[in-house]
């Protein structure tokens, strides 16, 4: 580390892995809810497990995206945060907003919540993902406003790197995309309409930049290759992320209500996207192989590499998979989008996150890299939760492809429910899958309080010759 | 990539690429809302229909049901439920008020929510509404 307010990641790392915690808890709660509809009913709903599912999600990788920049960005400028006081601050107001939101899901029924947060002054609750009330939807934003403005005074004030760019750009449209949050008309077309402007403009675009722009500093940092070659592939990543995904928002254009153009501009652009996340893989091996230096830490290089893969397959052959609007026709709304949205998530956002932690957290701790020992704990972590998303995902599709089949395709189509109990063998098998993932987090989290002989060999100057 | 293909290249490529695509997005998006009132089934959203999507949204349908195929996979689709129930709405709020409190034994069941007559007509004149989007004929059959 080589600015003491680097750390000030590492309050934010742990809550990020916390939450996670809660994330998977609440997953597997739903899983069960899937097959044994009567489970916690009605204390948890299914709705109320979901939302806390997913909106977990959300909030640990916004506090893993802050966490990855308040580490990232003093180093990129060369300088020390601008107030590592104001990033402090922020931490235990986005903590306990978010804390209260949860506790708010679950004590009380969503309509309560709803009253008592005076929703009727500006609704911009119960839309899927977006179930906050709105005065959690401002805290997000005064807290969005205050990392920016601590991390963009830093970034003016030091080095500007492409980098740090991509990062603050990234950043920046996270926050303006958010506001369409607020935009909620009685149309429910128009309301569909923009919030994908917030979800699809986030995961497909510039969510997308702030993953190349993590990826591309722990490559340069654990590999040595020439910062000119790693920023000139996280520019063309970034290029065809924006390129491909801008237009290929179409995909979700298809069956709400808007034009019929729709169906060929999205087809055509969303079967691109799976190419930025195609040459993110490529990017992490070909760089780890012409590494000029042998970085102790080979975890965060699994990491690296294992997000590229992970994203390409989620994001990029899942997507792909149920994207032309002529096979969506059939699969919207499924089990397939189900599937495609956990390895998608998983690979992407998830595990980019836990990259940066795995190569930042040792050096917060005074040390170059973990030991031997506690890395190869938390490659079976890694190894464990990864192979776990890759059932989940496999016995989604298998429920999703008999989905469809039952419910939409064939001559005699049964109704929704009909069709679920048929395909119960499947939610069976991806909540076996999904108990090995919490194991599998068990032992990333381990992996935090393994000892071991220290690793103090950093072999930094070795290969001159390349 | 090669040397002749430089950094700086490389980031015009984005940053032009991205502008000109933001501007083709903002093009279609107006294109587009000017030609929602011949399909988004406007001249029907009365308040009662607003009060029904407000409901909708405050009791966090979509955390279980989809609506045009958006939103949580455990309960049926909801844009066609109208079409499905014999485009009946008093089918539709007589379905909703018999949910039993306390679920069924083993099964899935949509909570009791106790609404009252008037949130129970606003609920089911906004399904209505919304199956008489025009949304290219999604979804494939009545089951959705």
């Amino acid at each position: 580390m080589k600015f003491q307010s680097q750390s000030v990641a590492m309050p934010y790392f742990i809550a990020a892995i916390g939450l996670f915690v809660g994330q998977i808890l609440f997953g597997l709660i739903m899983g069960l809810q899937y097959v044994m509809g009567d489970f916690l009913f009605p204390e948890i709903p299914f709705n109320v497990a979901r939302m806390v599912h997913t909106n977990l999600l959300i909030v640990w990788v916004l506090f893993g995206f802050m966490g990855a920049s308040y580490y990232l960005i003093p180093e990129e400028s060369q300088t020390e945060l601008f107030s590592p006081k104001l990033a402090i601050a922020m931490f235990w107001i986005f903590l306990v907003a978010g804390a209260l939101t949860i506790v708010g899901y679950l004590a009380v029924p969503y309509a309560t919540l709803a009253e008592l947060t005076g929703n009727k002054l500006l609704p911009t609750m119960g839309r899927e993902f977006l179930e906050q009330p709105t005065i959690t939807k401002i805290g997000i934003v005064i807290v969005a406003l205050a990392f920016i403005f601590n991390v963009g005074m830093t970034v003016l004030k030091g080095r500007k790197t492409a980098i740090s760019m991509v990062l603050m750009i990234g950043l920046v449209g996270l926050a303006v995309l958010f506001l369409f949050s607020f935009y909620n008309p009685h149309n429910i077309v128009l309301d569909k309409m923009f919030w994908w402007w917030v979800v699809h403009l986030w995961v497909e675009g510039v969510w997308e930049l702030i993953l190349g722009a993590i990826l591309a500093f722990v490559l340069i940092k654990i590999t040595g290759v020439d910062r000119e070659v790693i920023e000139k592939w996280l520019y063309m990543i970034v290029a065809m992320a924006l390129i491909t995904g801008i237009l290929g928002m179409g995909h979700h254009y298809f069956w709400i209500g808007t034009p019929e153009y729709w169906q060929l501009i999205g087809s055509v652009f969303s079967a691109l996207e799976p190419i930025p996340f195609f040459m993110m893989t490529l990017f992490a091996f070909n760089m780890i192989n012409q590494r000029r230096r042998e970085h102790p830490n080979k975890a965060a290089a699994l990491w690296a590499m294992g997000c590229g893969v992970m994203a390409f397959l989620g994001a990029g052959v899942w997507g792909f998979l149920h994207t032309l609007s002529p096979v969506n026709y059939y699969t919207h709304g499924s089990q397939v989008t189900a599937a495609h949205g956990h390895m998608a998530f998983y690979g992407a956002y998830a595990m980019v996150v836990m990259c940066m932690i795995s190569y930042s957290m040792p050096l917060m701790r005074g040390r170059i890299a973990n030991s031997r020992q506690a890395q190869v704990v938390e490659m079976w972590g890694f190894w464990l939760m990864t192979v776990s998303m890759v059932f989940i995902t496999l016995f989604l599709t298998g429920a999703g492809i008999l989905q469809v089949w039952l419910q939409r395709f064939s001559d005699a189509p049964q109704s929704f429910m009909a069709v679920q109990d048929q395909i119960a063998i499947f939610y069976w098998l991806r909540e076996l899958a999904g108990v090995f993932f919490l194991i599998g987090l068990g032992v990333y989290i381990w992996s935090f309080f393994v000892e071991g002989e220290e690793v103090t060999v950093d072999n930094t100057a070795a290969p001159a010759a390349a | 990539m090669s040397e002749t293909f430089t950094k700086t290249m490389a980031r015009n490529i984005f940053f032009g690429g991205s502008l000109f695509f933001i501007l083709v997005l903002l093009g279609l998006t107006f294109h587009t809302t000017k030609a929602l009132p011949e399909r988004d089934n406007r001249q029907n959203l009365t308040d009662q229909v607003a009060q029904g999507k407000l409901l909708w949204e405050e009791n966090n349908c979509l955390g279980c049901h989809t609506l045009m195929g958006e939103g949580a996979y455990f309960a049926p689709e909801l844009a066609n439920v109208y079409d499905r129930f014999g485009k009946n709405t008093a089918a539709i709020k007589a379905f909703i008020k018999s949910r039993p409190a306390n679920g069924i034994p083993g099964r899935r069941s949509m909570p009791q929510f106790n609404f009252s007559d008037e949130e129970l007509d606003a609920l089911a004149e906004f399904l209505k509404y919304v199956s008489e989007i025009n949304d290219a004929d999604w979804p494939p059959n009545i089951q959705g």
